[in-house]
C-alpha cells in the first residue's frame, strides 16, 4: 500500500459465514463506493472484485471477515477491502496469481482477476495460518 | 529558514515599516498597468506588511502559517485579476528592493538584509505554488468538460453506430468514449458500432489495449464492433507494438466499414440510377 | 425455502429474468429448475435476461456458461440478453469473456434466433421422414 497519508472516513466489518454473506459485503463495498464518488465502472469493478474475494474467504478459507473501507487521500476518494480468513492459506502464490489459474473451482481467476480490476492489492498468506488480501481502487 | 532568522527578518520590517511600506507600495505600484488600484494596491501591501511586521512573539501576531494564507490569497486574487504569475512574485519580491537603500545609509545592516531577503524570497515562491495549483485545476476542469463534448456517437443506419475519433486519444479520453459509445448501443438497440480512427494521429499500446477491450466488451453484450480508418502509420505502430487485433474486423475507411454492417444486418446497397457520364 | 428465480414459458422458450442480487445457492438452484423444466416442455431454447444485474462475477459466468451447456445437451440454445456496459467491461478486464454462451442485445433478437434454431431443426426433421430430393423450396418459411 502506499505511504501517502490515507484518511479513513467511515469503515463497515462484515462476517462471511455463508452465502448471503457474500452478498451483503457486495452491498457494503457498493455504497462505500458511491460514498467515493467512484464513476459507475469504477464501482462496478470494486464491487466485482470485493465479491470474488468474499466467496474465496467463504469458500477456500473456510470463513472470516471483511472489512470495507471509505477512504481519503489529497482529495481522492476510495474503497478499500480487506478479506481475512484462517483457512489452509495459499501454497504457492505465483502460480495462484497467474493470469487463468485454476484449481477448478476458480480461486485463481478471483485472485488475478480482482488484481487487475483494482489499483491496489495486497495478498498476505501463510500456509496453515491463514490469508489476508487488501484491495483499493481510487476514485478518478 | 532558522526561525531567528525569520525572526530577526520580521523584526527588521517592524522597526523600519516608515520608510519601507511607501516605498514598497510605490515600486509595485509602477507595475500595476491598470489592472488594479493604488488604492487596492495600499490596501492590499498594507495588510499584507502588518502581518509580515508583527512582532513573532506578542500576543497579536500573526503566525507564520497566517502570513502563508494571506499570501496566498494575494496571490489567488492577483491570478484572478490577469497578473502573470512572474509579476506576483516581483510584488513580492520589491519589498527587499525597497530596502536596499537602508543598508547603503547603514540603517540596516547587509545580514539583516539577507535575513529579509531570505523570508522574502521564501513567499515569492509561495505565490508560484499557489498559482500553480490554482492553474491545475482550471485545466483540470475544462479537460472534463472538453472530454464530454467532443466524443458525440453518431448514428448512421437503424441499428449502425459509429463515433468518429479525432485528435490525440490519451488513456481518458478512450475510456470515456469506450463508456459512451457502449452505452449508445444500449440506449438504441443498435447491434454494430464502428470506431473511426482516420483523424487519429498517433496510437500507442494503451490506446490501442483501450480499442480492443471496447471492441471484446461490445461483443460480450452481443453487438458486433468494427476499427476503421487505420492508417498505414498506425498499423505498423499496432504491429511493432506487438499488439495482438486477433479477430477484432478492422475497415481501411469507415465506408467499408458501413457497407459491412448493413450486409449483416440484411441490407444490399444497389445503385437505382445509371452513372452519369 | 430459498427463493426461487422465476422461469417463464413463451412458446419454444423459456425466459429467466435475474432481478435480485444472487446469493449462490439460488444461482445453483436456477440451473436445477432450468434443466428439468426444459426437459418437462421440451423447449428451444432459453433465454436469461440479465439487464438487472449490476454485478456479473467469475461465478455467475460460470452459472452462465454451464446452463448454455445444460441446455445444449438438451437440444435447446441458450441466449442471454441485456448485459449492462459498465459489466461487460468489467467482465473483459477480469478476463473472463463467456466464450461458451451466446449474447445479444435486445430480447427480439434473442427470440429470432431461438426462432431460427427451430426452423432449422423443423426443416431437419423433414430432411429426415421424406428424403433429401422431395423437400422444395416452399418447405423453408419465412
Amino acid at each position: 500500500m502506499t505511504d501517502a497519508t490515507i484518511d479513513v472516513e467511515a469503515s463497515e466489518r462484515l462476517e462471511i459465514k455463508a452465502d448471503a454473506d457474500v452478498v451483503k459485503v457486495r452491498q457494503a463495498t457498493r455504497n462505500l463506493a458511491t460514498k467515493a464518488a467512484l464513476s459507475l465502472v469504477e464501482q462496478t469493478k470494486v464491487v466485482t472484485a470485493a465479491s470474488e474475494l468474499a466467496r474465496n474467504t467463504l469458500v477456500h478459507g473456510g470463513g472470516g471477515t471483511a472489512r470495507i473501507d471509505l477512504v481519503r487521500s489529497n482529495q481522492r476518494g476510495g474503497v478499500r477491502a480487506t478479506f481475512t480468513d484462517h483457512g489452509p492459506g495459499i501454497p504457492d502464490v505465483n502460480l495462484a496469481l497467474t493470469e487463468g489459474y485454476t484449481t477448478g473451482t476458480g480461486l485463481g481467476l478471483g485472485l488475478s482477476g480482482s488484481r487487475r480490476l483494482v489499483d491496489e492489492f495486497d495478498l498476505r498468506t501463510e500456509v496453515g495460518g491463514g490469508t489476508e488480501v487488501t484491495i483499493l481502487k481510487w476514485g478518478r | 529558514m532558522a526561525d531567528d532568522e525569520v525572526g530577526r527578518a520580521r523584526k527588521v520590517l517592524a522597526t523600519h515599516q516608515e520608510q519601507l511600506l511607501p516605498v514598497w507600495i510605490d515600486m509595485a505600484a509602477s507595475r500595476l498597468r491598470g489592472r488594479m488600484t493604488r488604492q487596492e494596491l495600499e490596501a492590499e501591501l498594507r495588510t499584507l506588511y502588518t502581518a509580515l511586521a508583527s512582532d513573532a512573539t506578542g500576543p497579536d501576531a500573526n503566525t507564520l502559517d497566517e502570513v502563508r494564507s494571506i499570501v496566498g490569497e494575494l496571490s489567488r486574487s492577483r491570478a484572478r485579476q490577469g497578473f502573470s504569475p512572474r509579476e506576483t512574485a516581483a510584488a513580492i519580491t520589491s519589498l527587499r528592493d525597497s530596502a536596499v537603500p537602508l543598508v547603503r545609509q547603514g540603517t540596516v545592516s547587509v545580514d539583516d538584509l539577507m535575513c529579509v531577503s531570505k523570508f522574502v524570497d521564501d513567499l515569492a515562491l509561495l505565490t508560484f505554488e499557489t498559482y500553480v495549483t490554482a492553474r491545475e485545476r482550471v485545466i483540470a476542469d475544462q479537460s472534463e468538460q472538453l472530454l464530454e463534448l467532443s466524443t458525440p456517437v453518431v448514428k448512421l443506419w437503424e441499428g449502425v453506430v459509429a463515433v468518429p475519433l479525432v485528435g490525440t486519444l490519451d488513456s481518458a479520453r478512450t475510456q470515456v468514449v469506450m463508456e459512451n459509445l457502449l452505452q449508445t448501443l444500449v440506449d438504441t438497440g443498435s447491434e454494430h458500432a464502428i470506431i473511426d480512427i482516420t483523424g487519429v494521429a498517433a496510437v500507442d499500446t494503451q490506446v490501442a489495449q483501450h480499442l480492443l477491450k471496447t471492441v471484446v466488451a461490445a461483443r460480450l453484450m452481443g453487438a458486433q464492433c468494427i476499427v476503421s480508418g487505420i492508417r498505414p502509420q498506425i498499423a505498423q505502430t499496432i504491429v511493432a507494438l506487438g499488439i495482438e487485433f486477433g479477430d477484432i474486423i478492422t475497415k481501411a475507411t469507415l465506408a467499408d466499414a458501413l457497407i459491412l454492417c448493413l450486409r449483416n444486418s440484411g441490407f444490399e446497397v444497389t445503385r437505382r440510377l445509371p452513372r452519369a457520364n | 425455502m430459498v427463493d426461487r428465480v422465476p422461469i417463464l414459458r413463451i412458446g419454444d422458450a423459456l425466459l429467466v429474468s435475474i432481478q435480485l442480487d444472487l446469493q449462490d445457492q439460488i444461482a445453483v438452484q436456477l440451473q436445477e429448475d432450468l434443466a428439468q423444466k426444459i426437459v418437462d416442455t421440451g423447449a428451444r431454447g432459453v433465454v436469461i435476461d440479465i439487464s438487472a444485474l449490476e454485478i456479473v462475477d467469475s461465478f455467475i459466468g460460470r452459472m452462465l456458461s454451464s446452463i448454455a451447456g445444460i441446455a445444449k445437451i438438451l437440444d435447446a440454445e441458450t441466449v442471454v440478453v441485456g448485459m449492462r456496459p459498465a459489466v461487460a467491461i468489467t467482465l473483459v478486464e477480469l478476463g473472463l469473456y463467456l466464450n461458451d454462451v451466446r449474447t445479444v442485445l435486445t430480447v427480439e433478437r434473442a427470440f429470432a434466433v431461438i426462432a431460427e434454431r427451430s426452423e432449422g431443426a423443423a426443416l431437419l426433421s423433414k430432411l429426415d421422414d421424406q428424403g433429401h430430393d422431395e423437400v422444395g423450396p416452399d418447405d423453408v418459411s419465412t
